[in-house]
């Protein structure tokens, strides 16, 4: 049984998160590094170019590589301080095994042979798909193809998904029936020359900051910025046109705004005729999507929808980026589609200047949704239920058919199945779903239900803790690879020290349970990522997403190669789609019709203002890294609730004061932030903390029928003033945390005045 | 078709990689500071503090201006006055302007810690930090500037709030205009670093309820 094994308190004097604060030797060391390392960062998409200090087999600091094309020495505060995730007090070292007095550490062999009895045992009594893996995108190209074949190959279980599930998987769904294959279309380079740039759904200022710099040189040639986000976030206080949309009803202004266009004849006929179909029937079904219809269903003002057309319509070059704001919904694909449809109607696609993209979240949030990493998916983007498909991958790897699983459940889909009972036994990685599936006290009770569970990790993250055995893995820095960053550029993680103790990479730790279950013949080759990386290229060759021209050597001579990349001598492909060529067998994209629906909950008497969630820059994910840095958690310690000080005044609420926050799930107790940047009728919570901090407690398990991406962004909430005893004890703690942070640095100013 | 107004430059305007002038005249090169572009990342803050002379210590203040009306944060960098008051109100004359216009750091020696040029700084910017009792400020990078680098701020900045570039290039890249003079009183401060101003007359988007239809 996996619940706790210790109490919430005992668990964080063990595991933290504590807070590292200063380099390895402390600030006064002034340290001379053996090397520098040119990588990337690790917390975002983006994957910024960086160097890493190296001094005896330690990271000490960071330089700006200011040669990397794509941030040019640009870097975000967590980049800046990403080094300090390294020597950290609660880094893993040990594997860890659950006793009835709590974990304790175990050498390598004990904790293996008795995850692996346990695999056998569980697939012996209840069948291999009784056995699930939940993986991420924070791994490596190679370690996601290897957790795939690993599933399938070595676990013999269909049950794989990934935390992608929660991240990139509407904008692939949606990119694959538009254009027949799921990448942005250009590298970020074309938004520097586009004429307008929409921008969708996305905190880009604080979840891909250096994004901004593009969007502004844009600005400076004159470019005008349309951003649609309930909350008037730092990019958008300046843009032309703010469209504080009522969460859930994006694809009622995309609907309305094609509308418009059509009406004012504001639409690339030819384009529309020589390389799309289906535009007679999305054009049907918005006849009736009127400025004011839109209006009703936005709460936008039809002059505002009007100028967004114009501006839109009017251009002649654009770019539109879209982000987990217009994904992360019960129609989350819809609301993809719909921003697809603007593109299209436009012609403004696969030209210089002309671009669309999803600004993918996880830091191989592109590259880790390609490789058979998704519960229906093969390498190269292939589908599991395809025969042609299944034949390649099977002759790739060397299996039948019939040993090649089929179709998976999605990550919510799993979870709902260990909380059912039906799945007994999980491989975790790179995921810490009790703080980034919805409804967290639904996860905590699953993840109790569970008769074996194995963590691989490098910290204790709130996930493992439930965990029987936690295996130490390694650190980005601490192994290479290649991710593909948002912009679908493939580019080289470099390692630049060892793993400390008994900790190593993931595909080292599933290549040995492999081979432990008799299922070595699949794997032993892999001897490096390297190796693993070559049968990837072939794999993923012939694929939608073709690695097969990309090598390590090309990778570092072009700093990043964007695929597809089909053969040797293929330079690469930074612009999708050009002369209006889609990817679909008739090489025509496809407009989708995306008739109106409300989100799956919607606020009532019961409950009546809106709640959304999302990011702070200080942050990543779930915050198992930046919740142990430092400086990071001063800046930004606990989770509160963003409110318009009109629906504060309704509840009594000034700044600062304790609100208890409710919806059909559960409740919080945070402290208000009262702010002007959103609107009236919505909260927000930023979303990176555990248990009864998290914004999570709140949100629903509504998924998009078609991506299973669950509905973070809209739910229905209530609100009640509260007393300050009633912030939760966990709150204060951080606060105090990061209190004696500041004041322990020899940062602190001398104030006598 | 788009309206000519859009005022699109024909050319991209920023130098290609490569192209970009040798870092090598402090004069050629201006540090340029646009507040309006600023994402509150406080990226410059902590790359800053990183730096081996002042070892954890950050030399920029990076202020949310008012949460409640808006998103707006401002980064404060030395602006490196050209006769500057620091320097004019310190007892110890420990404060020094070299010839290249970079106003340094207080000399340990003699630095008092008496915090006279924290009072009378017009941009809030020297710190005399406890433990050290000795008043820190920036100075431009010295150590990165004079390897041909840019200022660690400039050089990590995501939005390039921080900008430094060529003074000749300035008018092309940004349509901000640059400004190195400031009334504080009835004083003229001239500065070598410069302060972007917007157009006055541009929008901004504070208040969400005057943005949308309708009300409660």
């Amino acid at each position: 049984m996996a619940t706790l094994p210790q109490t919430p308190d005992q668990l964080r004097t063990a595991f933290g998160p504590h807070l590292n604060l200063a380099p390895p030797d402390g600030w006064d060391a002034d340290p001379v590094p053996d090397r520098l390392v040119e990588t990337h960062c690790c917390f975002c998409g983006q994957q910024c170019g960086i160097k890493l200090k190296v001094k005896d087999n330690r990271v000490i600091g960071f330089d700006p590589w200011e040669e990397f094309p794509f941030n040019k020495g640009k870097l975000c505060p967590k980049g800046v301080k990403r080094y300090l995730q390294g020597n950290h007090p609660d880094r893993l070292t040990k594997a860890l095994m659950r006793t009835p007095e709590g974990f304790r550490e175990a050498d390598w062999e004990t904790a293996m042979a008795h995850t692996v009895a346990k695999i056998q045992e569980i697939q012996g009594k209840y069948g291999k798909d009784a056995f699930a893996v939940l993986s991420g995108v924070s791994l490596t190209n190679e370690k996601s193809y290897h957790v795939g074949k690993f599933a399938r190959l070595g676990l013999q279980t269909k049950n794989l998904d990934y935390n992608g599930r929660l991240c990139m998987v509407s904008a692939g769904a949606g990119n694959k029936k538009a254009f027949g294959l799921d990448r942005a279309a250009n590298s970020w380079e074309d938004i520097e020359g586009a004429e307008v740039i929409w921008v969708a759904g996305s905190n880009v200022a604080e979840c891909s900051p250096i994004t901004t710099d593009y969007i502004w040189r844009a600005r400076d040639r004159g470019a005008k910025l349309i951003v649609v986000d309930p909350r008037i976030t730092p990019l958008a206080r300046t843009a032309d046109l703010v469209l504080p949309l009522k969460p859930g009803s994006d694809s009622a202004l995309t609907n309305g705004i094609l509308h418009l266009l059509d009406t004012w004849n504001l639409i690339d006929r030819a384009f529309i005729e020589n390389h799309t179909q289906g535009f007679e029937e999305t054009l049907s079904a918005v006849k009736d999507c009127t400025p004011e219809w839109t209006s009703r269903m936005t709460g936008l003002p039809v002059a505002a929808i009007e100028k967004a057309a114009r501006m839109w319509g009017e251009a002649r070059t654009s770019f539109l980026l879209h982000a987990r704001g217009i994904e992360h919904q019960s129609k989350g694909v819809e609301n993809v589609l719909g921003c697809i449809n603007l593109v299209l109607a436009t012609g403004r696609i696969g030209k210089p200047n002309c671009g669309y993209g999803t600004i993918t979240g996880q830091g191989n949030g592109q590259g880790g949704r390609e490789h058979g990493h998704k519960c229906d998916q093969l390498p190269g983007n292939r589908d599991i239920e395809n025969p042609e498909h299944r034949k390649y991958i099977c002759d790739v790897w060397g299996c039948t058919d019939e040993e090649l699983p089929r179709k998976g459940q999605s990550a919510q889909e799993i979870m709902n199945a260990i909380h059912a009972g039906e799945i007994k036994g999980l491989l975790l990685l790179c995921f810490n779903p009790v703080v980034s599936l919805p409804d967290n006290q639904f996860t905590a009770e699953a993840l109790s239900k569970l008769e074996f569970f194995v963590c691989l990790d490098f910290f204790a993250s709130e996930s493992a803790q439930y965990a029987d055995v936690i295996l130490p893995s390694a650190l980005h820095e601490e192994d290479e690879g290649t991710s593909t960053s948002a912009e679908g550029r493939v580019i080289k993680i470099n390692k630049a020290v060892d793993p400390p103790g008994d900790a190593r990479p993931d595909w080292v730790i599933l290549n040995e349970i492999a081979h432990r279950l008799g299922r070595g013949k699949y794997f032993d080759h892999f001897t490096s990522p390297e190796a693993i990386f070559n049968e990837l290229r072939v794999a993923s060759k012939g694929g939608t997403a073709d690695y097969y021209g990309i090598t390590y050597e090309k990778i570092e001579r072009q700093m990043g190669v964007f695929w597809p990349c089909p053969s040797l001598d293929h330079p690469g492909t930074p612009r999708l789609f050009e002369g209006g060529r889609f990817a679909h067998p008739d090489g025509k994209a496809r407009f989708v019709p995306t008739p109106w629906r409300p989100p799956m909950e919607v606020v009532d008497a019961d409950y009546p203002v809106w709640l959304t969630s999302g990011r702070v820059v200080f942050h990543y994910l779930s915050g198992t890294q930046t919740r142990r840095i430092g400086w990071l958690v001063e800046q930004c310690p606990n989770p509160y609730l963003e409110i318009h000080p009109k629906l504060a005044e309704r509840y009594g609420l000034k700044d600062g004061d304790a609100v208890e926050i409710t919806s059909r799930r559960g409740s919080l107790v945070l402290p208000a932030k009262v702010v002007m940047t959103i609107r009236p009728d919505t909260v927000f919570i930023p979303y990176h903390w555990p248990g009864n901090l998290g914004a999570n407690r709140l949100t629903a398990r509504h998924l998009d029928p078609v991506s299973k991406i669950p509905e973070f962004k809209v739910s229905a909430c209530r609100l009640q003033k509260t007393t300050p005893d009633r912030i939760p004890a966990e709150l204060r703690e951080l606060q105090r945390m990061a209190f004696e942070a500041r004041t322990n640095q020899a940062a602190l100013p001398q104030r006598v005045f | 078709m788009a309206p000519e107004s859009y005022g699109i430059h024909p050319e991209p305007i920023l130098a290609a990689p490569g192209t970009e002038l040798p870092l090598t005249n402090f004069d050629e090169w201006g540090f340029f500071i646009d507040p309006n572009r600023c994402i509150g990342c406080r990226s410059c803050v902590a790359a800053c503090a990183e730096c081996g002379t002042h070892k954890g210590r950050p030399m920029i203040h990076l202020d949310e201006m008012d949460r409640l009306h808006s998103p707006q944060t401002a980064p404060t960098v030395c602006m490196h006055c050209e006769d500057p008051i620091c320097a004019q109100v310190c007892p110890a004359d420990a404060i020094k302007r070299s010839e290249d216009g970079v106003v340094h750091a207080s000399q340990k020696p003699r630095c008092i810690g008496c915090q006279n040029c924290e009072l009378s700084c017009p941009f809030g910017v020297p710190i005399v930090f406890s433990g050290l009792e000795q008043m820190l400020k920036c100075d431009l990078c010295y150590d990165r500037t004079s390897e041909g680098l840019k200022p660690m701020c400039a050089t990590v900045c995501p939005s390039q709030a921080l900008l430094y570039a060529p003074k000749a290039e300035i008018s092309r890249m940004r349509t901000a205009q640059p400004v190195r003079e400031f009334l504080v009183g009835s004083l003229v401060v001239k500065t070598k670093n410069a302060l972007m101003v917007p157009d006055p007359e541009a929008p901004l988007f504070l208040d969400a309820a005057l943005l949308i239809e309708g009300d409660l």
